[in-house]
């Protein structure tokens, strides 16, 4: 029962938030952004400030949290009081400040890993529309056969066989997704290489490399910017579930997944604190599939009318 | 009057944009008699779907029936429920859509399609299906007894056309309303849908709302013609006093939009700037272009005309070098292409140029127009800065768009004609000698059309530019060709000077061609019926 | 020979060409180990002598192909070897589990496929409208939450108060009601995930449907919706709703590791995060090469069903 009014408790306090943060925005951004952010539904401006805040939070873990990551600072399992908000967790360490240092951790990972998998499938997957041909073909069909094994299978697969730290996660996790990734960007700009002013470009002799950073670019940037938001939220959800597994980021590092795991007990003793690095977990998902809708909506709006 | 089938007054609809609605259609009456056909003419963007759509009680999503009255046949539309409107639709109002090939259900055969109306109203699933039959027959469907039975991919887009037709027809509506039924198809295939229409609907004295923007076809199919301009009416009056006398300014303006013709050019003299030999071409193993020839002069225009697969744009992607023909060479100036576009240099690149037919897809939406135009200059004539700068400027008026108020901008921030001047602008920033034009005007309104044609007719003149002008409009041919080559199917068909393709004898696929063309003269299509019919 | 029928052979063919990749790719992972299994299982006090021994004893001494061809045709016999660190067989530990994996997962896709169906159909044709908007935003949140969040809500909703099991105890005497009633948490935990999923691309699917111009002619034609919708938009939506149905039964495979972990289901999932941690490489092989061959036998079923509903591929010109 208590969840439930807290949830909702939650939902009517960020309603009031979200809805001044877009009037805030729309105030102070220049006039033709402004409109954007009038325009945009409360669930958008939910998410926006949500991220902000999980930024926020990431730099300035160690100035916010009241403890250190790794200290023992009290016995185990204490109950929330005045010294230890959030009362301290298996080993007597403080939740509130790990739950502080684990924005900077677990976001911090996902987010690196996202990005090096963009890096790598994006491009990737750009070079294979433009070239075509066997080269094409010969990429394509093997991150096909990559794929035709689930994403957390294969990773785990990977796991056993590199062992578990934060740098062979990274890699892991960045290869895994890489491949969903070159087929997305992939069809985006096989979308674009059909266009003529693509053709012309050829025509004129521009090489692959203007071709891809001045054509194909600009023009696959838009999905491929929503895309990188819902593969953030995959890539943060598996190493969140890798964690929770216990194969994921390994003590003492402070982390979300396997801060439940660790406090996984006290559920079932009517305790909620180690619900909340799970929900944290859910927030900043939440937040970004919220935000991504919008653009994706907003995409798809904009060329109905054009 | 007593006879009054449709009368809308007033009527007011408006589209969502974002949060705003904007108005579509701004206040326009109509009344329709029992029997008789209207022409809606308007230019894209004049709302005539909307219109015709509404005359059904029908707005579709994204847009609302804002104010006024629409009446048919005693029954307020706009305050009817929707099970009563429902009850009208299909069976005293049918629609005929533009697309037949979009709008045949793929998951069903035709006839279910045609019965589904009927049977649901009462009627023998037979009995609704030997009508079916009479109606293809009437229609004058290829084996009307076995088509129906097909599916509507297996259906080639004409005769879909035509049974969409049939299937408006199936319950024998008052009204029909028919959205540029025949715009897809090719000039020979809409005679005889076109026929096929005219008839059926004198037969069963429908009447009906005949929606489009090509004005020669509907004086062929209407009595009375109203004219649309961005949501408002312009005029209405019978067909023929109309195409005779207009009156308002926007419709002589349209009227006189066929005008533009450039004086006959003497036989050339000098050596073909271009040369097209014996070239065979093929897609995997399907046999595109077979032995085609034929040359283009420097300062002078080629028209290439062919309906749709008569590989027309396919002899272009063998001279820019995007398609090697399997035999034959293309020669310029006296040296042989090499057949790959990626072996030429880069000066071979740099005199032939294109022009799209879409300049939507043909300008990056990405970048502004100082770089669209800047970068062939800037890589094959090596200007930088300032001289950049100014040669950008000078295209910019070349094309008559003013240099100051548009060098910065997005093709997105442009109109459809000013964005086909800056395919034109890109194609001139590399000092070509030969321009490819492939179907330049067919996606631009009529009177811009004829502001694209008198500015590239200029452009030639003072440059000495040759052009190869692909088209399968013979009105944009006899406007500025020179010289004419008719495809079909992969070959030459007939080729010459200009006076002497348009004047007999012909060829008799040439012929066919000519004689497809609507004219605007209300009598015209009854006439080639008549001549045809005598001939066979 | 009908043309249909050479497509699905060709897409049986392919299934079983894309089978033999994955089994290489697991076994070919394998060979990417740092040393190799022998050195990494007795660590680095090991002498050289007794490496070699187990090296030996493993066939790890033979080259890889060879080794990749006993593996191979050993698992097509249903022989997965022994385990690495319990040197039981693999084919022993997996049969039991096996079954309770395909239970929990049948379980949970008996209940999400007609519910999200429904859910997604509904909120395509009621677009916009606040039950839309509540069940989008709702199947939102659900994808946003960790399969182990979920899990634990639940648990701290009905099992804390003692309404259900919060960790599964299967024995074999059970009746089928009992296994249903003790199963019931893990099972709804995965419907909520799945079901968020596919009732999202089931509302998509339906609503790119519903704007093709087939669509407003049928209504132009003055049929009812209920008829518009039986009749003109399921035969062409039976295609996308298979493949999303495929997708999300696909998804339960990855779905069901995280949950048998959280409520100690003895099934493959907490069978494979165990060999994990113990980083008993046979199993885990063994374990991947199952749940890879459920995830293309599942996509080429959907490949297959989605040719045979499609009347432009049945029915050439």
């Amino acid at each position: 029962m208590g969840v439930l009014i807290f949830l909702a408790a939650f939902i009517a306090v960020s309603i009031p938030l979200s809805w001044l943060f877009r009037a805030g925005l729309a105030r102070s951004l220049p006039r033709h952004m402004a409109s954007v952010a009038r325009d945009m539904p409360l669930t958008a401006a939910f998410g926006l400030w949500v991220i902000a805040l999980y930024v926020f939070v990431a730099i300035f873990a160690p100035l916010l949290a009241p403890f250190p990551e790794r200290a023992v600072v009290g016995t185990q399992f204490q109950p929330w009081d005045s010294t230890h908000l959030l009362g301290t967790d298996r080993l007597g360490r403080d939740m509130l400040s790990r739950l502080l240092y684990g924005a900077r951790n677990t976001v911090g990972i996902a987010f690196a890993t996202t990005a090096l998998a963009f890096v790598v499938g994006s491009l990737l997957g750009i070079w294979a529309a433009l070239r075509g041909g066997w080269l094409d073909q010969g990429l394509s069909r093997f991150v096909d056969a990559l794929m035709a094994i689930p994403s957390l299978i294969f990773s785990l697969l990977l796991l056993t066989i590199f062992g578990t730290t934060v740098l062979t996660l990274i890699l892991v996790i960045a290869a895994v997704d890489a491949t969903r990734v070159y087929r997305i960007a992939r069809s985006v700009a096989q979308g674009v290489v059909v266009m003529d002013y693509i053709e012309a470009a050829r025509l004129r002799g521009e090489g692959n490399w203007y071709l891809i950073r001045r054509e194909i670019l600009p023009n696959a940037l838009a999905p491929l910017v929503a895309e990188f938001g819902l593969r953030f939220c995959f890539v943060f959800l598996t190493i969140s579930s890798l964690s929770f597994l216990g194969l994921g980021i390994q003590p003492p590092t402070a982390d979300w997944g396997s801060m439940v795991r660790d406090n996984a007990t006290l559920i079932t003793f009517g305790d909620v604190t180690p619900l909340l690095p799970a929900g944290a977990i859910a927030l900043l998902t939440v937040a970004v599939n919220f935000v991504v809708d919008w653009q994706l909506y907003r995409a798809s709006g904009l060329k109905e009318q054009g | 009057m007593a006879d009054v089938l449709l009368t809308i007054k007033d009527l007011k609809i408006e589209g969502r944009a974002g949060d705003d609605w904007l108005p579509i259609i701004k206040g326009v009456d109509l009344t329709l008699h029992r029997g008789e056909v209207l022409g809606l003419i308007g230019e894209s963007g004049a709302g005539k779907s909307t219109l015709g759509l509404a005359a059904m009680g029908f707005a579709r999503d994204g847009c609302r029936i804002s104010g006024g009255e629409i009446d048919f046949d005693g029954i307020d539309l706009r305050r009817a429920s929707e099970g009563k409107k429902r009850a009208l639709r299909g069976r005293r109002i049918a629609y005929v859509a533009q697309s037949a090939a979009a709008s045949f259900n793929p998951a069903h055969k035709l006839i279910d399609q045609y019965s589904e109306v009927p049977v649901l109203g009462g009627m023998a699933r037979s009995k609704a299906e030997e009508e079916a039959k009479t109606l293809y027959r009437k229609m004058q469907l290829p084996e009307p007894d076995e088509i129906g039975f097909r599916y509507p991919h297996q259906v080639s887009g004409g005769q879909l056309q035509r049974a969409m037709t049939a299937m408006a027809m199936a319950n024998h509506p008052d009204l029909i309303i028919f959205d540029e039924p025949t715009t897809a198809l090719d000039v020979t295939t809409q005679i005889e849908v076109l026929a096929a229409i005219r008839d059926i609907v004198r037969d069963y004295n429908t009447a009906a709302i005949y929606i489009t923007h090509d004005l020669a076809v509907v004086a062929q199919m209407a009595d009375r013609i109203k004219i649309l301009l961005r949501g408002e009416q312009v005029e209405e009056a019978d067909t023929r006093t109309m195409l005779a006398a207009p009156k308002a300014e926007y419709t002589k303006s349209l009227w006189a939009v066929r005008s533009f013709a450039r004086p006959v050019a003497p036989p050339p003299q000098d050596a073909p700037l271009v040369s097209v030999r014996n070239v065979r071409a093929a897609y995997g193993k399907v046999d595109i272009l077979h032995d085609v020839s034929f040359d283009i002069h420097a300062g002078r225009t080629l028209a290439v005309v062919g309906e749709s697969g008569s590989g027309k744009s396919t002899v272009a992607r063998v001279i820019t070098g995007l398609l090697p023909p399997r035999e034959g060479e293309v020669v310029f100036d006296g040296e042989t292409l090499p057949a790959d576009y990626r072996s030429r240099t880069r000066d071979q690149l740099r005199q032939c140029q294109m022009i799209y037919q879409m300049a939507d897809t043909a300008l990056n939406p990405k970048l502004r127009l100082r770089e669209l135009i800047g970068r062939p200059a800037y890589m094959y004539l090596g200007l930088r800065g300032r001289a950049l700068d100014a040669r950008i400027r000078e295209l910019l008026a070349l094309i008559e768009l003013e240099p100051d108020k548009y060098i910065d901008r997005l093709p997105s921030e442009l109109s459809g004609g000013q964005k086909q001047r800056i395919g034109i602008a890109r194609a001139l920033a590399a000092e070509p000698r030969l321009i490819i034009c492939d179907e330049v005007t067919s996606a631009l309104d009529q009177i811009v059309q004829e502001g694209i044609l008198k500015l590239l007719d200029r452009l030639q003149r003072e440059l000495n530019l040759a052009y190869m002008f692909i088209t399968h409009d013979l009105s944009t041919v006899r406007a500025i060709a020179d010289e004419v080559v008719v495809m079909q199917k992969g070959r030459v068909v007939e080729k010459g000077p200009k006076p002497e393709m348009f004047a007999p004898p012909h060829e008799p696929y040439t012929e066919l061609l000519l004689s497809s063309v609507p004219e605007m003269d209300p009598d015209w299509l009854s006439q080639l019926l008549d001549a045809r019919a005598g001939k066979t | 020979m009908h043309a249909v029928v050479v497509m699905i052979l060709q897409r049986l063919a392919l299934g079983v060409l894309t089978l033999f990749v994955v089994s290489l790719v697991i076994f070919g992972a394998t060979e990417l180990l740092p040393g190799d299994l022998a050195s990494s299982l007795l660590g680095q006090s090991a002498t050289p002598e007794t490496v070699a021994a187990l090296r030996r004893q493993m066939g790890l001494d033979q080259p890889a192909p060879v080794r990749y061809w006993a593996w191979l045709t050993g698992v097509l016999q249903g022989d997965f070897g022994v385990s690495l660190a319990t040197r039981r067989p693999i084919s022993d530990m997996l049969a039991a589990r096996l079954g309770n994996t395909v239970f929990l997962a049948l379980y949970a896709a008996a209940i999400a496929v007609p519910l999200s169906l429904i859910l997604g159909v509904l909120a395509a044709l009621w677009r916009n409208s606040l039950f839309d908007r509540i069940a989008n935003a709702g199947a939102l949140s659900a994808i946003s939450f960790p399969e182990f969040f979920v899990a634990y809500i639940l648990i701290f909703l009905l099992a804390q108060s003692g309404f259900f099991p919060s960790m599964v105890r299967l024995n074999p005497t059970m009746s089928l009601g009992d296994k249903l009633y003790v199963t019931f948490l893990p099972a709804l935990t995965l419907t909520l995930v799945v079901t968020a999923h596919m009732m999202r691309m089931t509302r998509a699917a339906i609503i790119n449907l519903m704007a093709s111009p087939y669509i407003e002619m049928a209504r132009l034609k003055g049929l009812s919706p209920l008829r518009i919708v039986l009749r003109h938009a399921l035969p062409n939506a039976l295609a996308p709703i298979i493949n999303v149905i495929a997708l999300n039964l696909a998804y339960l495979i990855t779905g069901v590791v995280v949950v048998e972990v959280v409520f100690v289901y003895p099934g493959l999932g907490q069978l494979m995060v165990d060999s994990v941690s113990k980083r008993d490489i046979a199993v885990v092989q063994a374990i991947a090469l199952i749940f890879a061959s459920a995830y293309v036998l599942l996509n080429l079923t959907a490949d297959v069903l989605s040719t045979l509903t499609n009347p432009r591929l049945m029915r050439r010109k």
